[in-house]
């Protein structure tokens, strides 16, 4: 009975903020809400027994979105607390293809929560020949290596769209005092966090997105707070963090095409040190990749 | 009504008040939200089915990883592509007079 009020509850307060980050009264609170919504997503994971999501949504979902959205706010050009005008028409005509569809797809998800999976025990089985013991792990990293591979590819692509763009001045306000001074604080913190989070991945509930998006969430508040120097693609070292992840993984695949059984099946006995490495720069790779995505700037900011 | 429908009715409505203010809303941003609040209730939904079984399917769990990766650097990319049309756009009206 309790778990039932516990989950109504938390459902009840996903709809209502996400209802709130899209209707609120102006911008800033629309983001706001957002964040706050971030936050509740990272319990509900935590709730539903997927301890590796809701680490990555507590820094990725609410942190890193959320700062990009705020610097998204401050460039608008407009005035923020404009509220968004829509005739009831509209919304009246929208909720008439929504709610049907509601229907639909509450009637098609339904027999899906009778089904009884059979891939978990498969990834049971073979747990021991993948050189790691938590199952997320050897899926993202041995069985679905490729997904991973790809996610670094897309990753890579989205800064180099965002760059393509055009230099992007970032204004910094002086920082508050407080927020400098609690950055040195927590800075060496997420470090540590971020290396413990990246080792215990082996074997309970961690890894290297969790691990990179702590790292990258570091570098921003460094940044924000005025810690940094700035960050720009044109630095050689920064350049290598970020294509490091990617060229690695896949020289690593090209190494098992060549010499092993096949495209990213790893040797016997050689998984653990190779997914130890993969998953090392792939970190770096990605907490590299984020920042830039967030606070990063162009080069030649004249004006 | 099993913990994991529940949980995925959840998804699904967040799927469709996303598409509802993707139809509705004009704001850049706000749309931004929309798309991402669309995404999240597509991860809901996966994670709903993954905790059919107990300890939760990794499979699903690490594709959502992997997708969360994936929609904060899509919306960084959106969010840069609106600031620059939205910056066009302010460079474009003072010309417009003009010719």
């Amino acid at each position: 009975m309790t778990e039932w009020l516990f989950d109504g509850v938390l459902g009840l307060l996903l709809l209502g903020l996400a209802f709130g980050a899209l209707y609120g009264r102006n911008l800033y609170a629309s983001v706001l809400l957002f964040i706050a919504f971030g936050l509740a997503l990272a319990l509900i994971w935590a709730r539903l027994g997927a301890a590796d999501l809701a680490l990555a949504e507590a820094a990725i979902g609410a942190g890193l979105t959320g700062v990009l959205l705020f610097a998204a706010l401050a460039r608008q050009p407009g005035p923020a607390d404009r509220p968004e005008v829509t005739g009831t028409r509209l919304r009246l005509g929208a909720a008439a293809v929504v709610l049907p569809m509601l229907i639909l797809l509450v009637q098609g998800l339904a027999p899906l929560s009778e089904a009884e999976p059979h891939l978990p025990e498969m990834i049971a089985r073979h747990l021991d020949e993948t050189g790691v013991s938590h199952p997320v792990t050897a899926v993202l990293l041995n069985y679905r290596a490729w997904d991973t591979l790809l996610e670094l590819a897309v990753l890579l692509l989205a800064l180099l769209g965002a760059r393509q763009l055009g230099p992007r001045p970032l204004d910094l306000a002086e920082p508050w005092p407080l927020l400098r001074a609690w950055a040195r604080v927590l800075a060496p913190l997420l470090v540590l966090a971020a290396g413990y989070v990246l080792w215990r991945g082996a074997s309970a509930p961690g890894g290297a997105f969790q691990a990179g998006a702590l790292l990258a969430s570091g570098v921003v508040l460094l940044r924000l707070s005025g810690l940094l120097p700035r960050l720009r693609w044109s630095s050689a070292p920064l350049r290598l963090l970020v294509l490091g992840g990617l060229l690695v993984f896949i020289s690593v695949a090209l190494m098992t095409a060549w010499l092993g059984g096949g495209w990213l099946a790893y040797p016997v006995g050689a998984a653990k040190p190779l997914i130890l490495l993969i998953e090392t720069v792939a970190t770096l790779s990605i907490a590299a990749s984020l920042s830039l995505l967030v606070v990063g700037e162009g080069e030649d900011v004249s004006s | 009504m099993s913990s994991s429908l529940f949980w995925m009715i959840i998804g699904a409505a967040l799927w469709l008040l996303g598409l509802h203010g993707l139809l509705t809303l004009r704001q850049a941003l706000r749309r931004i939200i929309a798309f991402n609040l669309m995404g999240s209730g597509v991860f809901l939904v996966m994670i709903a089915l993954a905790s059919r079984s107990q300890p939760s399917d990794p499979l699903l769990v690490a594709l959502v990883v992997t997708g969360l990766v994936v929609a904060v650097s899509a919306t960084a990319l959106a969010l840069r592509l609106a600031g620059v049309a939205q910056g066009g756009r302010k460079h474009a009206h003072p010309e417009e007079p003009r010719q």
